[in-house]
């Protein structure tokens, strides 16, 4: 057993600070286990969201050391010996108390997505070569690292016009589904504001399922809004010889 | 009264403890270096005496290749009239518009972001929606990569075909008879060629091109040959950083091979 130094963020929506805590921590334990230890013994009114304690719920979304993680999958033994380990709530969503956030935006932005609509006289026989590409966005937990580390929401606020990587993500498993009949690229670029993106990475980086959000969601998405409003060539194509 | 971290904002303000600037700080002197360097050479085709620094018997620098030389280029101001200045606007239209590029250098260069969960200014942001805009046009730039891919994979094939005259002063190959022949050149440009080819071949827009614009259905019926392609890119665009990175690198040492060798600094060493 030893000893580490924690710097959780203690606070509401008018604000809050870091507050010291000196925990004892086991082998095996996850940043959320000090979490929960010193809920147990030092600050019983400390917030914080958890379900699975498995990396599948993705209810406990944090920053640790700055970084955004999964507090149930970030092992304390990943720190050095003496090293002060901080626990901050996500930034970029309106707090609720300590570490825990309001992420009901999120749940706007996906009602205003066009579900799944087959298109018409649709085979419904298909093989897993098929299903494979869409596949890997259904990984997704919802835990919203993305949406955090996004700096289009994070530092630039753009809630009003921007979706975020995790809805890109699900326009992508809509757009490329095989059987799927709608066009959802006008609203990509109107609505949902896929400009906004400049492609750099983070969201890939932080998404503890490793879904290649960037290479295989974004920029095919953005790739699709090309074909359709920015590529000479073919639009010319369109205006002679019609689709 | 301690600051509340959580709605602080501003350059780089962050709580990663771990070292995020050292990617930014790599690829600005890796980019920077590459851009310096690159502007030295195409300014710079010729030595004192006329000499062809960017030729040296078969071998033929990819930043002047293919080679033009029409004399309206003579009547530029002195830093427009080089051959290279034909040449590399397309590779670098394609590499400045790569999605991979973007990335590094919106956060090396730009700050937006700097790093990940690290802060940036605070001016108006707009993406890639006004301005930016132009980066749309990397499709067209891949294009013409994929006929400097042709073009520089002929230069390693001609680097096997030597002049039996020998090499002129001027670093032209001299005329007459010629023979099969490989040095480390050869393969240097060989190896430059499969590079860009990799990098090149592993694009976004080309990946889009080959498949990835379909929604497959059924693929082995309907779009086999174009799924197999889409298959083959994707495998190659999973590692594309590595060989946008590798093949810039190496196109640099490329040219700089052949101009050291035309200077006399060092001597091609012929394998057969």
């Amino acid at each position: 057993m030893s000893k580490v130094h924690m710097r959780v963020y203690r606070g509401n929506s008018e604000g809050g600070q870091l507050k010291d805590y000196d925990v004892d921590v086991e082998e095996g334990m996850v940043v959320l286990d000090v979490i929960h230890k010193i809920q147990a013994t030092q600050s019983s009114d400390l917030a914080c969201r958890w379900n699975c304690k498995a990396g599948k719920c993705g209810s406990c979304s944090a920053e640790v050391n700055g970084k955004p993680r999964l507090m149930c999958m970030t092992r304390m033994n990943t720190f050095q010996a003496g090293e002060t380990v901080t626990v901050t709530p996500m930034k970029t969503f309106p707090l609720l108390k300590d570490l825990a956030t309001d992420v009901s935006w999120n749940y706007e932005v996906n009602k205003r997505i066009p579900p799944f609509t087959p298109r018409e006289g649709a085979d419904w026989h298909w093989e897993q070569e098929d299903a494979d590409r869409v596949q890997e966005f259904r990984k997704c937990i919802e835990c919203f690292l993305c949406q955090n580390t996004c700096h289009v929401l994070r530092d630039h606020d753009q809630m009003g016009q921007f979706a975020g990587p995790r809805f890109f993500v699900r326009i992508a498993s809509l757009e490329m589904h095989p059987l799927d009949g709608l066009d959802r690229t006008e609203i990509l670029k109107n609505e949902h504001g896929l400009g906004f993106c400049n492609i750099t990475k983070c969201c890939t980086e932080v998404c503890p399922e490793d879904i290649h959000i960037t290479d295989n969601a974004i920029i095919p998405l953005k790739e699709r809004v090309v074909d359709k409003y920015y590529d000479p060539l073919r639009l010319l194509w369109h205006k002679v010889f019609g689709k | 009264m301690s600051i509340d971290v959580r709605t602080k904002r501003g350059l780089f303000f962050t709580l990663r403890k771990d070292a995020w600037w050292l990617e930014p700080l790599f690829y600005i002197c890796l980019f920077g270096g590459f851009v310096v360097y690159t502007t030295w050479a195409a300014l710079n085709p010729y030595g004192p005496h006329g000499q062809h620094y960017y030729e040296w018997g078969p071998y033929l620098s990819p930043f002047f290749s293919p080679f033009f030389n029409p004399d309206w280029l003579h009547k530029l101001p002195a830093l427009l009239a080089t051959p290279a200045i034909l040449i590399l606007w397309a590779p670098g239209g394609f590499r400045g518009t790569c999605y991979y590029y973007r990335k590094a250098y919106y956060r090396s260069i730009f700050a937006d972001p700097p790093g990940c969960a690290v802060g940036e200014s605070c001016v108006k942001y707009q993406g890639e929606t006004k301005f930016f805009l132009f980066q749309n046009l990397h499709r067209y730039f891949m294009y013409v990569a994929l006929l400097f891919i042709a073009i520089l994979s002929w230069d390693g094939i001609a680097a096997m075909i030597w002049p039996a005259n020998g090499i002129a002063a001027d670093n032209s190959a001299m005329a007459g008879p010629h023979r099969f022949g490989v040095g480390v050149g050869t393969l240097i440009m060989c190896l430059n060629a499969y590079l860009l080819g990799g990098y090149t071949l592993g694009c976004h827009a080309f990946r889009h091109l080959v498949g990835g614009g379909l929604d497959f259905l059924h693929v082995k019926k309907n779009n086999p040959i174009r799924f197999a392609l889409w298959r083959v890119v994707t495998k190659l665009n999973e590692r594309h950083m590595e060989w946008a990175l590798v093949s810039m690198i190496w196109v640099g040492l490329t040219d700089l091979y052949i101009r050291l060798c035309a200077m006399g600094v060092i001597h091609d060493l012929r394998i057969f």
